[in-house]
C-alpha cells in the first residue's frame, strides 16, 4: 500500500490514536490484510510501539496479518448455528478446499475462516461468501455453491 | 438500497420542543393514513432471502404502473420473524406476506393494491395446523409477545428520521428537557426498576445516579453494542430496525447524568447496524437533537460511533472502554467501578443497547406504566432470540416471568419433526443448559440464575433429541477458550484443560475421573479469574453435569452417544426395508464409502467413512440411519 | 497513611499502596510470579490470591492489584487461598515443567506432580518482560499477541525486534528463565527473540561487553554528565 494513501488514512482520523483499530478496517478494506509494512509506517507516523500494534492487530478477529483468498467464506459459529449441524458444513469445506479454517487454499482462490456468531441465527447455519449470506447451509449446499464461486474465478 | 424517500419538508435545527411538534404535524399533513404503504424488511435476517431483489422487484412494478404518487414503499426494521423473511406488509390494512419473492411483487401490486385482495399463497401458514393467518397480530408466534420495545420496528423506516418523528419519536426528550430536571428523570427510571439487559440486569437508575455523583465535570455515557453472545442478535436488530430509539434513550441518559459526550460501541461485523446508527447521529444533528443547545435549551451533548473489531471478551464493560480508548480490549481489575473512574478515568455509564431503548418508553408513559408490565423485581419485557431446534425461530418479545414453556411452546411452536424437547441454553456462554423439569420456570433474572443459567443478552437455544449436552459444553468451552482475553492463568488454562477434557470425552476416551477433574476446574477457573468471562466460564459445564450426567456417563462407560452427535461414537448404516436402491447416495459420498449394486440396497463402509452425513441428508427415503 | 489488617493483625500503608507490597514489606508471604516491585501490577497468573474478610460470600481477588484503604481487611492462609493457590499452581506448572524456580514454588504450594499434560516451552505469559521492557528500558520491542489459550509473548510479527537494545532485562526478570541469552566473539544473541547484536569492545582489554544498540540509546538519554567514558570501559577495567 501506498504511504500517500495511509496518509490520507491517517489524515481523515486526525491522527488520533484512539481511532487506530478504524484506521486498521480502513486499510485492511483496501488491502484485505494489514501488511507490515502499513504498520510500520502507522507506527511511525502515530508514534506508537510497532508492538503495540500488532498486538491490537492480532488481538481482534476481525483483522488479518496474512493476505486472503479472492473469495472470503465465513462459516458462522454460533450456537443456534452449531446445533443445526455447522461443524458438517465446516467439515465438508475443509475437506473440498484442502484447508483448515484460518487458511487460504493453494490456489489463492478461497479463504476460509471460522466465524462467532453473525446474528443470524434463524437462517443457521449460516455460511458468508463474500458478504453473501447463504441461510440453511449444508454440506451438500457447500458443494454447490463452490462450484458456482469457482467458474467465476 | 432503499430509495431515499421525500426529504423533511424541513432544513435546519429545531430550536424549541413546539418546533419539533410543529414539525411532526407537518409530516403527518403531508402523509394520507389511508395510502397504501407497502413495507419490505429490510433487516439483515431477510436479507439473506434477498429482500432487495423484493424491494427492487416492487419498485418497478410501483413504477412501471405509474402508481410511485399513490402507492408508498418502504423498507422498515426487522419484524423478528426471520425465518419466514422476506416480509412484506401491506399497510393500512397490514395483510402479512412471507417468504415473498421477487416474482410475486406483480401480483400484490395487481391483486393486493388493486383490488384488495389477499394473496392465499404468501400468508403464513402455521406448520402445526396448517391454518393460514392475514394480520401479524393473529399469528401465534406474535399473540403471544408483547412488543413494546420492538414493535415501531416494523412499521417505520431505519434511514428516515420522520418516519420515527411522525410517530412521536423525541417529544420524550422534548417533554423531559423541558419538565423533568436531570434528578427527576433518574428517580422514574429507578422507580420503574430497569434492570440492564446486557446480562447481569443491574439497576439501571443506580449506576446512572452512581455517574452524576461522581465527581468531575467531565462525563460519559455508553452503548454496548458489541452483542457477541453466540445465539443473540436483538441490539442488532434494534440499532438496524429502530436507531432513533436507541439515540433517544441515550440522550435522555446524558441528560439525566449530565454527561457530554457519548460513544456507541458496535460490532464491525454488524454493517447494517453500523450504517444505520451513523446515519441516524448524522441526522439527529442535523435536525439539532443532538450537539450544541439542544432544542434551544442549553444542554449539549455529542456522540461517536465506534467499531469493535470482533473480540467477545471486549465487550465486558472495563474492556470495551479500553478499547474505546484504542486500547487492546481486555478487561481490568476493577477495584474502582467504571462507573466512577471508566473511559480515560472519567465517570462512565455503560448501558446495553436494549437498555438504552427501554428508557424513552418510561420516561414517556411513566414509571406506574412500566412496573405494570412483568413481576415485582423484574418490570418491563426483554427481546430473546428464539433459535435453535424450533418451529418458529425468530426474535421475541414478552414480559419478563413468562414462563419458557410458553415461549418455545406457544411462540416457538414447538419443536420441529416431532422431536422430543431436550433443553434449552439462555445466557449466551455464561449460561447453561435448562432441562425440560423447569420449563414452567418464569424467565426472569432471577429465577434463572437459581438454576445455574443466566439471562444473559437474550439468546435462547433450543435443543432436542439430536443434540448432544457433551458436546455442546464443548462447543462453550471451545469459544471460551479462544475468546478469553488470556490473561488470567485459571481462565486461559482453565477453559483450555475443561476442554481436552470434554474434546476426550466426545471422543469416546474419557473416564470417570474426568468429571471429579472438570469439577475441580471449573471451581477454580470460576473463583481465581478477574473478570465475569472466568468467572462464570464453567457454567455450561457445571450446568450440563448437574442435569444430563447420565449422558456424560453414556460417552465415558458405554461408548455411546445417545444424541448421535459426536463422530467418533456413532456409525451411519442405511436401512434396507427404506432404501430404494436409487443411488444418489453413492454418487454423493466424498469418501466413495457406500457401495451398491442395481435393486439392491445400499451399504455403507464404515472404516471408509468420515461421517459427514451427506448421505444422510441426501437420502430422500430417510433410510440412513445413525447408531 | 491507612490501616490495614491482613490476618487479624493491623498494619500501617500509604494510601493507594497494592496490598501485596504491604505484605511483602511488613515480612508476610504471598506468593507471586506476574508481580514486580518497580512494574505497574498485571493480576495475570492468579497466585496472590487473598481473601477479602467481612463479606457474606467469600470472594478472592488478586492482591497485587488490590489498592490499599482504611480499614481493608484481608486473609492471606484461610483453607479457601491454599486451594486456590495450589490449583492455579496446578495449572501452571505444565507451562514450565523444566523451570527450577517454578518447581521449587509448586512443592510449596503443595503440587508435586504435573498433573495435566505438559505442552508449555516455559512462558507463564506473566508480561514481566513485556512490562519490563516497556517501562524500565523504554524500548517496547515485544507484546503480547493473540488472545485465550493461543496468547503469547512475542517480538512484532514473531520476526528479529528492531527495536530491543540486547539489554537482557527480560532474561533476568522472567520467572522461569525461560528467555536464554548467549554471547559469542562480538555477538549477543537474545535466543527467544530471535534478537542478534553486535557488541562494543572494551578500548582497554579489547572485550566486547555492550550491544552497540544499548551504547547509542546510553548515549542519547543521557544529558549530564556526559556519559563519555563509561561507555568506553568494560565494567571490569573501569
Ligand atoms: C465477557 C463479557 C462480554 C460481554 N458482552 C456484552 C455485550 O456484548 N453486550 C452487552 O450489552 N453487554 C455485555 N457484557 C456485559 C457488560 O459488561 C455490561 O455489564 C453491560 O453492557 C452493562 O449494561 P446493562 O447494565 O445495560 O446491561 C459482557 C460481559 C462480559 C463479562
Ligand atoms: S477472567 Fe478471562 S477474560 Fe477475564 S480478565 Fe481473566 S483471562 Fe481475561
Ligand atoms: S517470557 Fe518469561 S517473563 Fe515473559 S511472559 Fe513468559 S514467563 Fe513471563
Ligand atoms: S502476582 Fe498477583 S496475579 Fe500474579
Amino acid at each position: 500500500m501506498e504511504t500517500r494513501e495511509i496518509d490520507k488514512i491517517i489524515a481523515r482520523y486526525n491522527a488520533d490514536p484512539q481511532e487506530i483499530m478504524a484506521m486498521f478496517m480502513e486499510i485492511q478494506d483496501k488491502e484485505g490484510y494489514l501488511p507490515k509494512s502499513a504498520l510500520s509506517y502507522l507506527a511511525d507516523k502515530l508514534h506508537l510501539r510497532l508492538a503495540q500494534l500488532y498486538r491490537l492487530a492480532t488481538f481482534y478477529e476481525a483483522f488479518n496479518l496474512k493476505p486472503q483468498g479472492d473469495h472470503q467464506i465465513h462459516v458462522c459459529m454460533g450456537t443456534a448455528c452449531h446445533v443445526r449441524g455447522a461443524p458438517q458444513v465446516l467439515d465438508k469445506l475443509q475437506q473440498t478446499l484442502g484447508i483448515t479454517a484460518g487458511e487460504v487454499s493453494s490456489d489463492g482462490s478461497f479463504g476460509l475462516k471460522t466465524v462467532n456468531c453473525l446474528g443470524a441465527c434463524a437462517l443457521g447455519p449460516v455460511v458468508v461468501i463474500d458478504g453473501e449470506y447463504c441461510g440453511h447451509s449444508s454440506p451438500l449446499k457447500m458443494e454447490k455453491i463452490l462450484k458456482k464461486y469457482k467458474k467465476h474465478t | 438500497m432503499p430509495v431515499e424517500r421525500g426529504d423533511s419538508p424541513f432544513v435546519g435545527k429545531l430550536k424549541s420542543a413546539a418546533d419539533l411538534e410543529k414539525l411532526k404535524l407537518t409530516i403527518l399533513s403531508e402523509r394520507d393514513p389511508g395510502k397504501p404503504c407497502i413495507t419490505v424488511c429490510m433487516g439483515t435476517g431477510c436479507h439473506a432471502y434477498e429482500n432487495e431483489k423484493v424491494f427492487a422487484a416492487l419498485e418497478k412494478e410501483i413504477e412501471s404502473r405509474g402508481l410511485s404518487k399513490k402507492v408508498e414503499l418502504r423498507g422498515t426494521g426487522c419484524h423478528g420473524f426471520c425465518e419466514q423473511g422476506p416480509i412484506v406488509v401491506v399497510f393500512p390494512e397490514e395483510i402479512f406476506y412471507c417468504r415473498v419473492k421477487p416474482e410475486d411483487a406483480a401480483e400484490i401490486l395487481s391483486s393486493t393494491i388493486s383490488e384488495n385482495k389477499v394473496i392465499e399463497r404468501l400468508l403464513f401458514k402455521d406448520p402445526l395446523t396448517g391454518r393460514k393467518f392475514t394480520h401479524e397480530s393473529e399469528i401465534p408466534f406474535y399473540r403471544y409477545q408483547k412488543r413494546v420495545v420492538f414493535g415501531r420496528n416494523k412499521s417505520i423506516d431505519p434511514k428516515n428520521i420522520d418516519d420515527y418523528i411522525a410517530e412521536g419519536g423525541y417529544q420524550t426528550l422534548a417533554k423531559a428537557l423541558v419538565s423533568l430536571t436531570p434528578e427527576e428523570v433518574i428517580r422514574e427510571i429507578k422507580r420503574a426498576n430497569l434492570r440492564g439487559r446486557g446480562g447481569g440486569g443491574f439497576p439501571a437508575g443506580e449506576k446512572w445516579e452512581t455517574t452524576r455523583r461522581a465527581p468531575g465535570e467531565k462525563k460519559y455515557v455508553i452503548v454496548n453494542a458489541d452483542e457477541g453472545d453466540p445465539g443473540a442478535y436483538m441490539d442488532r436488530s434494534l440499532l438496524e430496525g429502530n436507531p432513533h430509539l436507541v439515540l433517544e434513550g441515550l440522550i435522555l441518559g446524558a441528560y439525566a447524568i449530565r454527561a457530554d459526550e457519548g460513544f456507541v460501541y458496535v460490532r464491525q461485523e454488524y454493517p447494517l447496524a453500523v450504517e444505520n446508527i451513523t446515519l441516524a447521529v448524522k441526522k439527529a444533528e442535523e435536525y439539532g437533537l443532538l450537539g450544541e443547545n439542544i432544542l434551544g435549551t442549553d444542554f449539549c451533548f455529542k456522540v461517536k460511533i465506534r467499531r469493535g473489531a470482533g473480540a467477545f471478551v471486549s465487550g465486558e464493560s472495563s474492556a470495551l472502554m479500553s478499547s474505546l480508548e484504542g486500547k487492546v480490549g481486555e478487561p481490568r481489575p476493577k477495584h474502582i467501578n467504571t462507573a466512577i473512574s471508566g473511559l480515560w478515568g472519567k465517570p462512565s455509564n455503560l448501558n446495553n443497547v436494549e437498555t438504552w431503548a427501554n428508557v424513552p418508553l418510561i420516561i414517556d408513559r411513566g414509571w406506574e406504566w412500566y412496573s405494570g408490565i412483568g413481576t415485582e423485581n423484574n418490570t418491563g419485557t426483554k427481546i430473546f432470540s428464539l433459535v435453535g431446534k424450533v418451529n418458529n425461530t425468530g426474535l421475541i418479545e414478552v414480559p419478563l416471568g413468562t414462563s419458557l414453556r410458553t415461549i418455545i411452546y406457544q411462540i416457538g411452536g414447538g419443536i420441529p419433526g416431532g422431536k422430543k424437547f431436550k433443553a434449552v441454553q439462555t445466557g449466551g456462554p455464561s449460561g447453561g443448559c435448562i432441562p425440560e423439569k423447569f420449563l414452567d420456570m418464569p424467565v426472569d433474572f432471577d429465577s434463572l440464575g437459581e438454576l445455574g443459567s443466566m439471562m444473559g443478552s437474550g439468546g435462547m437455544i433450543v435443543m432436542d433429541e439430536n443434540s448432544c449436552m457433551v458436546d455442546v459444553a464443548r462447543y462453550f468451552m471451545s469459544f471460551l477458550k479462544s475468546e478469553s482475553c488470556g490473561k488470567c492463568t485459571s481462565c486461559r488454562e482453565g477453559t483450555g484443560l475443561m476442554y481436552d477434557i470434554l474434546d476426550r470425552i466426545t471422543a469416546g476416551r474419557g473416564s470417570k475421573e474426568d468429571l471429579e477433574r472438570l469439577e475441580e476446574l471449573a471451581w477454580t477457573t470460576g473463583n481465581t479469574s478477574m473478570c465475569a468471562l472466568g468467572k462464570t466460564a464453567a457454567n455450561p459445564v457445571l450446568s450440563t453435569l448437574k442435569y444430563f450426567r447420565q449422558e456424560y456417563l453414556a460417552h465415558i462407560l458405554d461408548k455411546k452417544c445417545p444424541a448421535g452427535v459426536c463422530k467418533a461414537l456413532i456409525r451411519y448404516t442405511i436401512d434396507p426395508e427404506k432404501c430404494t436402491a436409487c443411488g444418489r447416495c453413492i454418487r454423493l459420498c466424498p469418501q466413495q464409502a457406500i457401495r451398491g449394486e442395481k435393486d439392491k440396497p445400499a451399504v455403507i463402509d464404515s472404516d471408509r467413512c468420515v461421517r459427514c452425513g451427506i448421505c444422510r441428508e441426501a437420502c430422500r427415503f430417510e433410510a440412513v440411519l445413525v447408531e | 497513611m491507612v490501616t490495614v489488617i491482613i490476618n487479624g493483625k493491623k498494619y500501617q500503608a500509604e494510601e493507594g499502596r497494592k496490598l501485596l507490597q504491604v505484605a511483602l514489606d511488613n515480612g508476610i508471604e504471598i506468593p507471586h510470579l506476574c508481580y514486580h516491585e518497580n512494574l505497574s501490577s498485571y493480576g495475570g497468573c492468579r497466585l496472590c490470591l487473598v481473601e477479602l474478610a467481612g463479606r457474606k460470600k467469600s470472594s478472592l481477588v488478586t492482591s497485587c492489584t488490590l489498592p490499599v484503604s482504611e480499614g481493608l481487611e484481608v486473609k492471606t492462609d484461610t483453607p479457601q487461598v491454599k486451594k486456590a493457590r495450589r490449583l492455579v499452581m496446578e495449572m501452571i506448572l505444565p507451562q514450565a515443567p523444566d523451570s527450577l524456580r517454578i518447581r521449587v514454588l509448586a512443592r510449596e504450594l503443595g503440587v508435586s506432580a504435573v498433573s495435566f499434560p505438559s505442552e508449555g516451552d516455559g512462558c507463564i505469559r506473566c508480561g514481566l518482560c513485556v512490562r519490563a521492557c516497556e517501562e524500565l528500558v523504554g524500548a517496547g520491542a515485544i507484546s503480547f499477541a493473540s488472545r485465550g489459550s493461543a496468547r503469547t509473548v512475542e517480538p512484532p510479527f514473531a520476526e528479529e525486534p528492531e527495536s530491543c537494545i540486547g539489554c537482557g532485562t527480560c532474561v533476568v526478570i522472567c520467572p522461569t528463565d525461560c528467555i536464554k541469552m548467549e554471547e559469542r566473539d562480538d555477538e549477543r544473541k537474545i535466543i527467544r527473540w530471535k534478537r542478534t547484536l553486535k557488541m562494543k569492545s572494551c578500548v582497554r582489554c579489547g572485550r566486547p561487553f555492550l550491544p552497540l544498540a544499548m551504547v547509542d540509546v546510553i548515549t542519547r538519554r543521557s544529558t549530564s554528565p556526559p556519559p563519555g567514558e563509561r561507555l568506553e570501559l568494560c565494567p571490569d577495567c573501569r
